[in-house]
């Protein structure tokens, strides 16, 4: 159903002149392997939207507040100093009744956002992996590898309360995983990603471009693109090229395939492999490296293999891009430090902070990358603004969540 | 799949200790609380959708809804709804009132054990 053909046209008084949140979930991006949603199902999205942004916009002022006035002096009452760093301003927070029920309110809602979207998935799976394996089976652009070990970064919690992460399989040619990554994943984002949760790729796109005008590359390689929410951009911005998605999980591979084809994107390939180990490339094979809202998801060690492997299978002048929220530097306030660590300990993203400390510039010089060779960078998602916020002009901050985020790369 | 298997799935636990912010049984309870809240808000948004559509079919007109007036049999049907599911969801408020009435009550545990001591 088309809600719009409902609503009337705008008068003097139209509610929706003064309206500033998420938009209704109708107005996101469908294609051929998108699970149905009933009416309440697309309601329960737009109440879970709803309370994140409640929780960013209305809420988290007053944790703000309650940190100013209640934690630090208290803290500074107690240690007769101040607090020294992040994790003192976090453990302090636990003991205030704001943050409590922030954190109990805000982590509620990632497991009922959770619920809301597996039983979605998982309702119709039979369907969708039907739809799945009609446009996948046979395809070479599919390269599935069933003996890839899933590393402990990955195994050990299940990242943002995903039950079954990217990679759990619950019968052989499932996608119910992907589904549910994809299609629920405007909960957290409010539609700050666009329709088609592509905000990321195209901001990308947008700062290849204007800084980069003549970059013609032939190979593109996504790590760890998952469904290719942003990788799809990529290929679409430059048709000529050949776009690969590598990432660990079979579910979001298959279903980003058929996803990609659906929606009209053929030069693409996903194959499952570990961005540590591309040995199945040779050296110098991709003109551009992307990853995007990955380097969290990783281990130090696991971040140190994937840039070096960066570093071997990049031509001789081509690029490397990492998409990332903002490092901590010591000019952010431990209050904002803290806030961003929130998702480290209370929503299952155990690499969050250590990779958020990490000196990234001097990792890539590590990695064999020249110092004056790195690149620098600030993007925003980019939509259709007509639907979707634009995150540029949302003053909301939504710690870690917010789709502004800073480009770390280099030129080999 | 079954639908208990689909039940079962999509409440599973993510892997991961989980992290508790307030008292375990208040935090509970408001994770409950919280389920429902959103399953009004569905329940909410279903009506509204329904009222749309009996507008745009011409079946209500505008305003009908809240001009409505029931006449005294509906008033008492809905006001007899509105006591009724109060008295349900306030229902330990009640027997915990009833309780302060009979102090001397005993747990049937130990009932059980003082008819033993009879045998």
């Amino acid at each position: 159903m088309n809600s719009s053909s409902h609503t009337p046209s705008p008068v003097s008084n139209d509610p929706s002149a003064g309206y500033d949140g998420p938009p209704d979930y109708r107005v996101i991006g469908r294609h051929a392997v998108f699970p149905e949603t009933s009416h309440d199902e697309i309601e329960r999205i737009n109440f879970l939207a709803q309370m994140n942004r409640h929780l960013a916009a209305r809420v988290v002022p007053g944790v703000k507040a309650a940190y100013d006035a209640r934690v630090v002096p208290a803290f500074e009452a107690a240690h007769g100093r101040p607090m020294a760093d992040r994790h003192e301003a976090r453990r302090a927070m636990l003991e205030d009744p704001a943050f409590q029920t922030w954190s109990a309110l805000r982590r509620m809602t990632m497991e009922q956002r959770q619920q809301a979207g597996r039983w979605t998935a998982l309702r119709q799976r039979e369907q969708l992996n039907a739809v799945a394996a009609e446009l996948t089976e046979g395809d070479p652009r599919l390269s599935l590898d069933p003996s890839l070990p899933i590393p402990r970064y990955v195994s050990a919690v299940d990242h943002h309360c995903m039950p079954g992460s990217y990679h759990t399989e619950y019968f052989p040619g499932d996608v119910v995983n992907g589904a549910n990554y994809d299609h629920a994943g405007f909960v957290t984002t409010g539609g700050l990603l666009g329709g088609y949760s592509d905000g990321g790729g195209h901001a990308v796109v947008k700062w290849v471009k204007h800084n980069l005008p003549d970059f013609k590359p032939r190979e593109i390689l996504e790590i760890g693109g998952t469904v290719g929410h942003s990788s799809l951009p990529l290929a679409q911005a430059f048709p000529e090229a050949e776009m690969t998605v590598v990432d660990l999980g079979a579910p979001v591979l298959r279903y980003g395939l058929a996803r990609a084809k659906s929606l009209g994107v053929d030069n693409i390939s996903f194959v499952q492999a570990s961005g540590e180990d591309l040995s199945i490339y040779p050296d110098a094979s991709f003109d551009w490296i992307q990853t995007t809202m990955f380097l969290h998801e990783l281990s130090t060690k696991a971040l140190r293999a994937i840039f070096a492997e960066t570093r071997r299978l990049l031509k001789p002048g081509g690029i490397v891009l990492h998409v990332e929220q903002p490092q901590y530097a010591p000019e952010m306030p431990l209050f904002e430090q803290a806030m961003r660590d929130w998702d480290a300990f209370y929503n299952n993203e155990p690499f969050w902070s250590r990779m958020h400390e990490m000196d990234l510039d001097a990792e890539m010089v590590a990695a064999g990358f020249e110092r004056d060779k790195l690149i620098h960078g600030g993007v925003t998602g980019v939509v259709d603004r007509e639907l979707f916020p634009d995150a540029e002009e949302d003053d909301t901050e939504d710690y870690g969540r917010k789709a502004a985020w800073h480009v770390i790369g280099a030129v080999a | 799949m079954s639908f208990a298997e689909a039940l079962a799935g999509a409440g599973a636990k993510p892997a991961g200790k989980r992290p508790y912010f307030l008292e375990p049984q208040v935090e509970r309870v408001l994770a409950i609380t919280m389920a429902v809240a959103q399953e009004l808000a569905v329940a909410r948004q279903r009506s509204d959708t329904l009222e749309r559509l009996l507008l745009e079919k011409g079946v209500l007109s505008q305003g009908e809804i809240d001009a409505f007036v029931p006449d005294r049999g509906a008033s008492a049907e809905r006001q007899m709804w509105n006591q009724e599911f109060i008295a349900r969801i306030l229902r330990i408020v009640q027997q915990e009132n009833e309780a302060v009435m009979s102090p001397a009550e005993v747990a049937s545990g130990d009932v059980g054990e003082e008819l033993a001591r009879e045998a």
